[in-house]
Formats: C-alpha cells, structure tokens, sequence
C-alpha cells in the first residue's frame, strides 16, 4: 500500500531521498524553504575530485524531481513535526498541517558567515570572498577584482569556521581542504600567471582521488601550499591584501600581498533545522547538528518514531557521502512503513 | 573598502557606559608621558560636561607593569585591585573609570575571573580584610576614560573651538588610531567596537571631522609589550615593532596619530626620535615626524585648550604643524615657560621644530 512520506528540505540529500522513494512507489512531499529546490550544488561550477561540470548532478537532481510521485512544495519551512496517533504531522510555514507516514530531516547546512571572523575583514575588505564566491565568478567567466584588474596572485584559507574554537565549531567540515585544491587548479588554468597560495592546518584528502588531486596541484599546477593559518587580513594603499601568516614548517612569519583572498567557509548546522530539532523535540549533538540514535549503525534514525535524517543535517558531508546517506534513510524509511 | 561591513561590527560591540558619578583611577606613568592628559580629561569632564569625577589620593599603582614584567603574581595584583574597589564603595561611587589601558586590562582581566572562578573572589575578599581591614562592593560597570569621551564625543563636538580639519586645504586631517592591545585584544566584548576594528577612536576622529587612515599595520603592536621594553636587550624588538607601522602608515602621509594607551603613546613618539637620531629617517610629509598624541590631548585641542597646558611641548614630535592646520595659534616660545614665567630646561632634538 502506498504511503506518504515528507521530506524537509529539497537539496542534494532531499532530492536524492524523493526520487529514490517514488522509484519504490511512495509519495513524496518536499517542502523546501528555496524558491526552487536544488541546495548549495546549484551555484557549483565544478565537482572534486574529478573536476566535472556540476550541471551534469544538478541535471540528474533535476530529473530525479520529474516523477509523478514526488511534489515539491516551495518557499516554505518545516515548522514543526509531532505526532498524530501513528502518523505524524507536518506542520508549514505557511500554515498548513500536512499528514504523513513517515518524516525524512533532510534540512542540510548553512555556510559559515565569514563576517564573524572579522580578522579577514570579510564585507569590509573589497577583494576577501569566500569559496561560494569564487565558484559565481567560474560560472560568469569573470575572474577579476572588485575593480575589474586581472588577479596576479591569490590565496585561500582553510578552515574558516571549522576547527576553530573562537567560533565554537571544533568539527571539521570535510569538504573544504579538497574544494580549496580543486579552486586553486582553476584558478591556475584560467590564470596562468596568477601564483596562489593555501593556507592550511592539516590537508584532510578523505576521499578517493582527493590526494591524487592535491598532490597534481603541487607537481602539475605549482600551487603553494603553506602550513599555518592566517592571522589577519589588511587592506593596502593599492587596495591589496595584506595578510600575515605564521609557515610553521619554516618556523617563520611571513608577510604578502595578495589580489584576492578566498576564504573556504565550513557548514554549520542549518537555522532551518536548528529551529525545527527545537520545536519537535529532535535531539541534537555538541557539534549542533542532528544527533543519530547511533554513529556507526543507525545513522539515518532520530530519537522521534517515523522521523529520519538524511545528508548534512547530522554531520558534514560530501555530496557523494550526503546521496549514500540518504539512499540508507530510505531503506530505513521503508523498512518503518513496512511495518505500519 | 565597504564601510557598512564596519558599522555590523561596531553595532555587534557597543558596551554601556554610565552618564555620570565615575571614580577616576589615574596611571601610574601617564603623568609622566604626557603631563596634561589627565588634568585635560577631568577638565573635559567636570567643567565642559558638568560630570562628577571623584578621586581618592590614596588610590594607587594597579601594580599591573609588575604583572606583566612576572614579578607580581596573580593573588597580589587580585587584592591591590580589591583595595582600589574597596576605596570607590567608601565613596560611595559604582562606576569605575579608568586612566590607562594596561590598568583596564588588569580590571576585566580580574573581574572575568572572578566572574567565571567565584572562588578566587573570595580569596581576594579575604586577603585583603586580612592585609587591611577593608571590604569592598564589585562595581557596576568598568570603563576606560576612552569609552567615556566616545559616550560624549557628540557633545565635545557642538561645543568645539576647532575641527580635525586643515584649514588651508579645508580637506578632513588624515589620522592614524592606535588602540591598546590590552584595551578589547583579551576580551573584545569590553571595548567599544571589539578588538579588530575597535571604534573607540574611530568614533571620536570622525565627529570632530577628521579622517580615520586604515593601513595594513593598524592591529600591530607598538612594540611596548612590557618584557620587550623592560628587558634591555629586547628593546630592539620594541623599537621595530614601532617602525614596522611607521614605515606602514607612512605612504597614506597622516597628520598625527592617537592613541589610548600609555604605552603605545609613548613609543609611537619615542621611537620616531630615536629612528632619526640612528637614520635620519622621518616618517611625516616634507620631511616631519607624526605627531602622536592622547585622545585627551586631542579632544583638549577640539575643545580649544592650551597646547602648552596640555603638555604637548613634551612630547618628541613636536605638534607645531598638526596645530598650523588645525589653525591654533600658540607660541613656540612659550613652551618651557613654567607658570611663573621662568624658563624651563628645553629637551633637545626635538622633531619638528
């Protein structure tokens, strides 16, 4: 017999949740806080570890939605979820109380805000953006500074927002050391002459390729990378960069000015899916991402009966990791109903 | 540069700063550094805003050049400051307001503590009863004399004689600000802006019309760092910290710089004379040095008070240019006269003579 599942939130992990159960012959509901679903791949110009054209998963993320079991409800929020004898209810934005079977929490990540580490002067300082930024500029074939000069030398920061206690996020955010490697390559091949420089803790390559791709970054690109993090970031006289970096393989500080200074903003637990976990009850971990009843073998369930996670509301994740994540959510999902 | 990106943080870091009844504990070098500073601020405060300022002459040293230097530890310096509270609850006064920087520090540094180890209050309540028989109240707000003429900056404004302005161009006078480190570096939540783009200074620059100069040294150092002057063979590296913003500033040509905090005050004017006494290097347009002054001088001059009583003659860079384009008349020669008209000792070298 069919059900009816409701899917919070309509990025890489709803999406993937939807069409897998409508291919299993559920109905769907997403209902995504967007004007189109989609998620954070949609401003991607390019995927690690091979560099492919993100259009080619917003393409399969696209088609996924177009079957007839699936209905995205868009602008609009999961305010709250509670039961309802045994079904559950989903509470709207926008006022309307849907019922459903089973709840899948698939309400992702927020980036990082950059401003709130005010060191790199990020919204203060012209040529400072963040890694979203620079992929709006891939995808406009417009890599130039504020003032329109062609960049002569740039450099990323890793691990804004993520392993940082200042800004109580001591997680790392997975994604963003391979995504720095992937931007710098980018930026080699449509600027030749442009010398770029990553500012790192530790490179953490977790995934196949990845470290096959940063080590073509050093021998094949000639991109700097240099162990220590950045202290501060200063405008100069010709609306430059200024930062100073501790090299703490060299054992020195050092000094440079740069075009442009690209911070790679970790994720943080969604406001979205804070406030629903608040006001349905859903248990969250230190980190402030959904805590799983257990890490290792039941990742997808909640401590709330007919409600499962999917994707990045419970941990930072890759989109590789965050689609698996949410094909086991619908075998968990499934395995629920099955049994209603 | 997106200014709006700025106000977001000043708006994040405002810090309630009390309207009037301050107890005013004065520094234990700025005296010396800068003779007027102080009496300027009282001045300002007293008969210019009609504030009450009180003073208790037994009031003394934080001690915190000895902490910093290690040779006062924690416990001590934790009941020298209780003794300091305990003489403001006998006057009866809840908001402290603080001369120096280093002092201000020590103050949040000690309250904090306090605040997230009740503990070491106690102790601190105990030894001194036992060393003097004295009790104290935690006071209701701590703040440095900076944050209190940023609170009033508007009104130092409509009452001004003069502007930060060059009265030969009309153009706003380019100003270099320099904040303690121990002002919001430990706990920016304590100073008025936080600690990477405080406004404390900022804020009083602009309403009296000049011009803030944001260059890439701004949050260095001045090179005080207690161990680095106070040990002699580190002060090179005092001296090079002060000459790593001298030579960053000095493409932007400012008029003066300020600062408010005894330290960097001293060193941004000591270190210029010393860099032209080895290299004959200045670091002003046509040649001059910066003049570096207190915030107290400055609003002093806003509000139309002497140079000579606000002690500026004492500094190494002499203001003498930094008064031409504000348009203040003062004569050079009465500098070192003392108030019965006999002449003082002149220093020598002086830059910008």
């Amino acid at each position: 017999m069919t059900k009816h599942v409701v899917i919070a939130g309509g990025g890489v992990a709803g999406i993937e949740a939807a069409g897998a159960l409508a291919d299993l012959g559920q109905t769907v509901t997403i209902i995504e806080k967007e004007t189109a679903a989609g998620g954070h791949v949609k401003r991607w110009h390019a995927l690690f570890p091979d560099r492919r054209p993100a259009e080619e998963v917003k393409k399969y993320l696209s088609h996924r939605l177009k079957n007839k079991n699936i209905t995205v409800i868009n602008n609009t929020s999961v305010n709250r979820i509670r039961h309802h004898g045994h079904s559950l209810t989903v509470e709207t934005s926008a006022g309307d109380n849907i019922n459903a079977d089973a709840v899948i929490v698939a309400t992702g990540f927020d980036l990082f805000d950059a401003a709130r580490k005010e060191e790199y002067g990020y919204g203060i300082y012209n040529n400072v953006i963040t890694a979203p930024e620079l992929e709006d500029m891939f995808n406009n074939d417009a890599l130039v500074t504020r003032d329109g000069r062609k960049p002569s030398r740039i450099g990323f920061v890793h691990c804004v927002g993520s392993r940082d206690e200042k800004v109580c996020n001591h997680y790392c955010s997975k994604v963003c050391c391979v995504t720095a490697v992937k931007q710098a390559i980018e930026v080699r091949e449509k600027l030749p002459d442009c010398e770029v420089f990553c500012f790192y803790m530790d490179m953490r390559m977790f995934g196949p390729y990845y470290e096959e791709l940063y080590r073509e970054a050093q021998e094949v690109h000639n991109i700097n990378f240099i162990r220590g993090k950045v202290s501060e970031a200063s405008n100069t006289i010709n609306g430059r960069i200024a930062v100073k970096v501790e090299d703490t393989l060299a054992g020195r500080p050092l000094k440079m000015e740069l075009d442009v200074l690209v911070l790679m903003t970790g994720m943080e637990m969604s406001r979205s899916g804070a406030r629903l976990a608040e006001t349905s009850g859903l248990t969250t971990g230190k980190n402030r991402f959904l805590s799983v009843t257990d890490n290792h073998i039941h990742s997808n369930r909640s401590n709330m009966h007919g409600v499962f996670y999917a994707g990045a509301c419970t941990a930072p994740m890759n989109i590789t990791d965050t689609i698996s994540h949410a094909r086991a959510a619908v075998m968990e999902t499934v395995n629920y109903l099955s049994k209603l | 540069m997106q200014p709006e990106g700025k106000k977001r943080i000043w708006a994040e870091y405002q810090k309630s700063v009390p309207e009037d009844h301050f107890f005013y504990v004065r520094s234990c070098i700025r005296q010396s550094f800068f003779p007027g500073s102080e009496q300027a601020f009282l001045k300002i405060m007293r008969n210019d805003l009609g504030k009450d300022v009180f003073e208790d002459p037994r009031h003394t040293t934080c001690t915190g050049i000895g902490y910093h230097g290690d040779v006062v530890p924690f416990e001590t310096i934790q009941t020298v400051v209780a003794r300091q509270f305990s003489l403001a609850t006998e006057a009866g006064y809840k908001n402290i307001a603080i001369s120096c920087v280093t002092s201000f520090g020590i103050y949040t540094e000690i309250l904090e503590t306090w605040k997230h180890f009740p503990e070491t209050l106690n102790t601190a309540r105990e030894n001194l009863y036992k060393a003097t028989g004295r009790v104290f109240d935690l006071p209701e707000s701590i703040s440095h004399a900076s944050d209190i003429i940023y609170k009033f900056k508007d009104e130092i404004a409509a009452k001004a004689k003069y502007r930060l302005v060059d009265i030969t161009t009309g153009k706003p006078l380019k100003v270099v600000e320099h904040i303690g480190c121990h002002y919001a570096k430990m706990f920016p939540k304590h100073g008025i802006g936080g600690a990477e783009f405080p406004h404390v200074l900022v804020g009083m620059i602009e309403s009296w019309g000049g011009d803030i100069v944001d260059y890439p040294e701004r949050r260095h150092c001045c090179g005080f760092g207690f161990r680095q002057y106070l040990v002699q063979a580190n002060r090179g590296y005092s001296l090079s910290s002060s000459r790593k913003k001298f030579e960053s500033m000095e493409p932007y040509q400012p008029d003066m710089i300020v600062t408010n905090c005894p330290g960097c005050g001293m060193f941004l004017d000591r270190w210029q004379y010393v860099i032209k006494d080895i290299e004959g290097v200045t670091y002003g347009k046509d040649g001059e040095g910066i003049p570096s002054l207190t915030y107290e001088e400055m609003a002093g001059l806003v509000m139309g008070y002497d140079p000579w009583e606000l002690g500026l003659q004492y500094h190494n860079v002499q203001a003498l240019p930094l008064l031409r384009k504000m348009g203040i008349e003062a004569d050079p020669d009465k500098r070192f006269l003392a108030k019965d008209g006999t002449r003082l000792p002149e220093p020598a070298n002086l830059i910008n003579c």
